[in-house]
């Protein structure tokens, strides 16, 4: 379980990393807690999961990957794991879930993918259908970016 | 634009950066560069919009988040003003205009199921609402957003 602690590093780290040679250091300083228990409890969380990675995130659209569709299948339950296997083998997918369909929206199986042109995402979407042997699906490309933020956890103000 | 450098740095720092005391030494010593160089165009990278954030990507599930993608069918007119109310709430993550009936769709985390039924029970209530899907997953199998640069 999290302690107070946990939640307090974990709500820090929502700012970036700082640039700078140790940057470990300099968010442990802000916590006041020394560089060695930061970093332990970091190792911690990636261990148990919790945490995915240390990374960047980038800005797809300004590294050439312009288009993203969020594509939505009806795939039978059966065939969940195998579908979900060969879809997530493509790079473009990045995303990729089992949802609940709803009645008048039958889609229960969704992925994202990202392409450099629509033209690219159609195609591959046509192709893991072709492959797959799946009708039922439909893409939607986003036509507008109204918000996109990392989660700030344990912040202020949440109920 | 980018350079030959930029891209291989943006290819290695999208997987984990070391947890250890110096890691921008560790990821300069597998390019080949100083530290101080591989500071410097991560800044410049970060500055110019081509990074979005650098830091820990936690699990929401495991941090005892619960989740779930909303798509509303919302009369074209009241979209701006949709869209605005929806933004405003701090667990909405992503929100993007999508082709199609449902033409808005946010992702949404809250941290317990009350505070999620909450906020879907006010979106429900906006003006210009027509329908709102609740569409939690029942199996996560892949997040995970890198791209390749050549």
């Amino acid at each position: 379980m999290l302690d107070d602690l946990d939640r307090k590093i974990i709500a820090a780290l929502q700012d970036d990393l700082p640039l700078v040679p140790e940057p470990y250091k300099a968010v442990a300083e802000r916590l006041g807690i020394g560089e060695a228990e930061l970093l332990a409890r970091l190792a911690g969380y990636r261990e148990r999961g919790e945490m995915r990675r240390m990374g960047a995130v980038l800005r797809h659209r300004e590294i050439g990957y312009a288009a993203n569709a969020l594509c939505a299948w009806q795939v039978p339950a059966d065939r969940l794991d195998e579908v979900a296997a060969k879809m997530t083998a493509s790079a473009a997918v990045t995303h990729c879930y089992a949802r609940v369909p709803r009645d008048g929206w039958p889609y229960n199986f969704y992925i994202m993918l990202h392409g450099h042109t629509r033209a690219e995402c159609s195609r591959l979407a046509a192709e893991l259908a072709a492959e797959l042997g799946l009708g039922e699906f439909v893409m939607l490309f986003s036509t507008k970016e109204w918000k996109k933020t990392s989660m700030r956890y344990f912040g202020e103000g949440e109920r | 634009m980018l350079n030959d450098f930029d891209k291989r740095l943006l290819n290695i720092i999208q997987s984990d950066i070391p947890l250890v005391s110096r890691p921008f030494a560790a990821l300069a010593e597998r390019l080949g560069a100083d530290e101080g160089t591989v500071i410097d165009r991560l800044r410049f990278l970060r500055d110019n919009g081509f990074i979005r954030r650098i830091g820990p990507f936690f699990d929401s599930g495991r941090l005892g988040y619960v989740s779930t993608l909303v798509a509303l069918a919302v009369e074209p007119d009241a979209l701006p003003a949709v869209a605005a109310a929806v933004n405003a709430y701090p667990g909405v993550t992503h929100n993007y205009e999508r082709e199609g009936k449902y033409n808005l769709w946010f992702a949404l985390l809250s941290p317990h199921m009350a505070a999620q039924e909450r906020v879907l029970a006010e979106v429900a209530g906006l003006p210009g609402i027509k329908r709102l899907l609740n569409l939690p997953a029942t199996k996560k199998f892949k997040v995970n957003v890198r791209f390749t640069l050549e």
